[in-house]
């Protein structure tokens, strides 16, 4: 289909025929972003009618020479939609397709919008003065585009009529720059010798540089390909919910998610990171149209099983590369915050659909953009930090609060990508580099292990939670020493006996002599984890057989309900702080007085078991 | 995968995102093609069931059929329904053109202010039974924390600077200049107490994608849109008294797409029928700095 050569932004991005494409342009201030683009607007003929003389007309008057930047600046004046450019975007279009230049330079919380932008963008110009030549941010803004995941980048060498059109002094800022693009691994679609003020090889091939054979800018944009889906690799989903709507008589119980990589089909077996948990595909589902479950697509399934599944896993193929659970790792982060970013100071890490409190560990690089010429080889100098403060892009260790799913960014884009959130707000993002090893690591690869090799029981756990009438369930009775944690668990055990429940009481002393009877040290201090872990294992198997499970243990820790919940699902599980007097870090969901109200105590446990749904009333 | 399709993705990655973040959340339903376009995703992000509420800020200037529409598609879609209204000032006639006000302090005091109380719950709110089919008070009066609207970064000017997840301060109040950067497919889900977050799923679609979907999913939307033999459409909707339909002959989606396409509307701005947007610069942005959706 034809359409005039300038449309309204309003009317011409086509989802049949017409492609677009969003592109930034970076690049050091005063080395001719603005010009380039108001080149480009002028040549692809993408102006309204008589703007190009209205601008000269005003530059003469005024006697200062005319700039192709002013364009933009005398286009963004008037307010009002145009059809050239908005409060964000600036459009024009060439024979083949619409390109949209999001968050066009000039504003003045640039880094913050061209993160957004390049976030939606395919492809890049970075501006890069013939004369002035490789600057602060024509570094800095180039590693953003590497870490921003931007692989079509066009280095527009500019200016070239200052330099007297001369190959060496292209070939010069070409060196230069190539030396710093090696160091972070960012190749570039190509160099190209252009004058933004002159117009040469904008959108015509210049008459200037008979050595340059290459493509002009706008055929080099043109050339560009859009990067297709990742459908045939390994399949990814960050799950985002897991939906049961009744209404309608619905019994769908639907896990939804937008799939980043690969494709899935009914009968898939899946494994969910980091649970381990694993499942088979019984249905794709979709509203109003046929199911398509690939790369790019929001998508939902059901499972063969009724699994505990939950927002921040990540859905993988059985037999596929997995993504890494691990609650340490290396990663690249650009910092946007107003205050600085400390070392050891908490912040919210999202990644994918995980949310998790963490902090860095060590700041181990900082990218040193200020660097003289490179070749130097030193554009990122090793410099000890405690902090990152605005617009710093640095290596770091971070540390999670608990491990979660993800992969290195080189391996697979969308999940080795994550934000950090400061006092509710995105401060700034960083793509991971590698997995680190943690200490919980040992537990998680047994966990992970053990749900592989798991024999599945025919019957099903609803099935089992219906007959018995109760949901497995796990609950933590811990408090000091003498508080009356075993009394309270006693007492719940009859009561709930007495009710028909099938329920049973474990001492974590009772599993020390025998199944922890090759571990010396009784005391627990430095076995601690593999008690803990064997307690959680063994609670597992009862989990597992429908009963609900009472265990009591001294003053158990945060770090000792990871390990735990490394190996229960957190859903089934119930924690009570028995005694007045809290002396851990652990996080409860019930505070009970102990000593001679263990009757009473065991009655509010069994109401919360009621409104948790655990057991039904009577 | 086409570009319908990965607008859709998008669109309903973003419903999900809202959806999972944000407990006390509502959709904007104007009963406009562009947010019936988002109710619809909100059906594909759900597997046919719409599990957030739908405000409706009811100016009582609205065309007649549109009421008509809303209600019929609240019982057959089973939606939760709430209306909105500025009695106060519908009472006192501080409205356009009855009362001596300008058409933006009309649009301040219905939709504006009427927006605010509602979402914050300091005015009456009704719901829909379904039982008894009728509107009745709410007796929830809690605040929205999260809103989608369905805006389109082409509407004008200043929607395109706007975020998929975009925060309001306290009053509502939108800070332009100083907004949090989005990377990639993270958005503002946190918020502190008293601010909200407006959702904006439809940020990337233009007039003509919307009327693309339309046609290729087969939504319905209010009849005023077409031509019915008297040679005038509406190609945007809001209050009779300052929305007037555009000659045209398209009767269905397909001869709009045609129109907007290659015909005399290829390059005139869809709120050009919009009589207050002209009295404020041409662009919204006022209006939408103080809380306009």
């Amino acid at each position: 289909m034809t359409m005039p050569l300038a449309t309204s932004p309003a009317v011409s991005a086509d989802g049949a025929a017409e492609t677009f494409m969003p592109i930034v342009i970076v690049g050091h201030v005063d080395h001719g972003k603005s010009t380039v683009i108001g080149r480009l607007l002028a040549d692809t003929n993408s102006l309204p009618q008589g703007k190009l003389e209205q601008v000269r007309a005003a530059c003469e008057r005024d006697s200062r020479p005319f700039e192709y930047a002013f364009l933009i600046d005398a286009l963004r004046d008037e307010r009002a939609q145009n059809i050239t450019i908005d409060a964000a975007r600036v459009f024009f279009r060439s024979e083949r397709r619409r390109y949209i230049i999001i968050d066009a330079p000039g504003h003045i919380e640039f880094v913050k919008n061209m993160v957004t932008g390049a976030s939606r963008a395919e492809a890049a110009l970075l501006v890069i003065d013939a004369e002035e030549g490789v600057r602060e941010n024509s570094r800095r803004h180039g590693y953003l585009l590497w870490m921003l995941g931007i692989k079509k980048v066009i280095v527009l060498v500019n200016k070239m009529d200052l330099v007297g059109y001369r190959q060496s002094a292209f070939d010069a800022v070409c060196r230069d720059y190539q030396a710093f693009l090696d160091e972070i691994g960012l190749k570039p679609v190509g160099y190209l010798p252009v004058s933004g003020r002159q117009g040469d090889n904008i959108a015509a091939a210049s008459g200037e540089m008979p050595w340059y054979t290459g493509p002009h800018v706008l055929a080099a944009l043109d050339a560009l390909e859009k990067e297709p889906p990742a459908t045939d690799r390994p399949f990814r989903m960050p799950v985002q919910d897991i939906y049961r709507f009744t209404a309608f008589g619905d019994a769908r119980r639907i896990v939804a998610g937008r799939i980043t990589s690969g494709s899935l089909q009914a009968g898939d077996a899946l494994v969910f990171y980091p649970s381990g948990k694993r499942s088979a595909v019984k249905t794709l589902e979709a509203f109003n149209g046929a199911p398509r479950a690939w790369a790019g697509r929001s998508a939902g399934f059901t499972l063969e099983e009724q699994i505990y599944v939950q927002r921040g896993e990540i859905a993988a193929r059985v037999g596929e590369p997995a993504p890494r659970v691990t609650s340490r790792l290396r990663a690249s982060v650009l910092w946007l915050g107003r205050q600085p970013l400390r070392a050891r100071q908490e912040f919210w890490l999202k990644l994918g659909t995980a949310k998790v409190k963490a902090e860095i560990e060590a700041i181990t690089r900082v990218v040193d953009a200020s660097q003289g010429a490179a070749g130097q080889s030193a554009a990122m100098a090793a410099a000890p930090a405690m902090r990152l403060n605005r617009h710093d892009v640095a290596e770091c260790v971070l540390v999670l609060k608990r491990a979660i799913a993800f992969d290195p960014a080189s391996e697979f884009t969308d999940t080795g990508r994550f934000v950090i959130v400061v006092d509710h707000e995105i401060g700034g993002g960083g793509i991971v580099l590698e997995a680190l090893d943690d200490a919980r690591g040992w537990v998680r690869e047994a966990v992970v292990l053990r749900n592989l090799k798991w024999e599945k029981s025919a019957i099903a756990a609803e099935t089992r939670a219906e007959r018995y009438n109760q949901r497995a369930s796990l609950v933590l009775i811990t408090g000091s020493a003498g508080a009356g944690r075993k009394a309270v668990a006693r007492a719940l055990e009859a009561r709930l006996f007495d009710s028909g429940k099938i329920v049973y009481y474990l001492a974590i002393g009772s599993v020390l002599y025998g199944v922890d009877a090759d571990l010396q040290d009784k005391d627990r201090a430095t076995h601690r984890a593999e008690h803990i872990r064997r307690l959680a294992e063994v609670a597992h198997i009862l989990l597992d057989a429908g009963v609900i499970l009472i265990v009591t243990a001294r003053e158990l820790t945060l770090a000792d309900l990871e390990i735990v919940k490394t190996a229960v699902d957190p859903g089934q599980l119930e924690t009570i702080w028995v005694g007045d007097a809290v002396t851990t870090d652990l996080p409860f969901d019930l505070h009970l007085p102990g000593g001679e109200q263990a009757e009473a105590a065991a009655l509010q446990i069994k109401r919360r078991l009621q409104d948790r749904g655990v057991i039904f009333s009577p | 995968m086409s570009h319908l399709d990965e607008l859709e993705s998008i669109s309903v990655h973003i419903l999900r995102e809202a959806y999972a973040n944000f407990k006390h959340l509502g959709m904007l339903w104007s009963i406009g093609k562009d947010s019936t376009v988002l109710l619809w995703l909100a059906r594909k992000a759900f597997f046919g069931h719409v599990p957030i509420p739908l405000v409706h800020i009811d100016t009582t200037y609205k065309i007649p059929e549109m009421i008509t529409y809303r209600d019929r598609l609240t019982r057959e879609w089973r939606l939760t329904m709430l209306v909105g209204t500025n009695r106060a000032a519908v009472e006192a006639g501080t409205t356009y053109p009855l009362g001596a006000v300008d058409r933006l302090t009309c649009c301040r005091l219905l939709k504006t202010q009427a927006l605010k109380d509602t979402l914050g719950g300091q005015s009456e709110r009704l719901r829909f039974n379904h039982a008894s089919d009728r509107y009745e008070p709410d007796p929830s009066t809690e605040p929205f924390t999260g809103i989608i609207v369905g805006a389109r970064a082409d509407e004008e000017g200043s929607r395109s600077k706007e975020r998929y997840f975009s925060a309001r301060d306290q009053h509502s109040e939108w800070n332009v200049a100083d907004q949090p950067p989005e990377f990639w497919s993270q958005y503002k889900t946190d918020f502190a107490p008293g601010t909200h977050v407006r959702i904006h799923p439809l940020l990337d679609w233009t007039e003509l994608n919307i009327w693309e979907y339309i046609e290729r999913e087969h939504i319905p939307t209010v009849s005023l849109y077409y031509n019915r033999g008297d040679g005038k459409r509406y190609r945007s909707l809001g209050c009779y008294p300052c929305t007037l339909p555009v000659e045209s002959e398209a009767r269905n989606p397909a001869e709009i797409i045609r129109e907007l396409k290659t015909g005399k509307f290829a390059n005139i701005a869809e709120r050009s029928g919009r009589a207050q947007d002209k009295e404020d610069g041409g662009g919204l942005e006022t209006l939408r700095r103080e809380g306009y959706m």
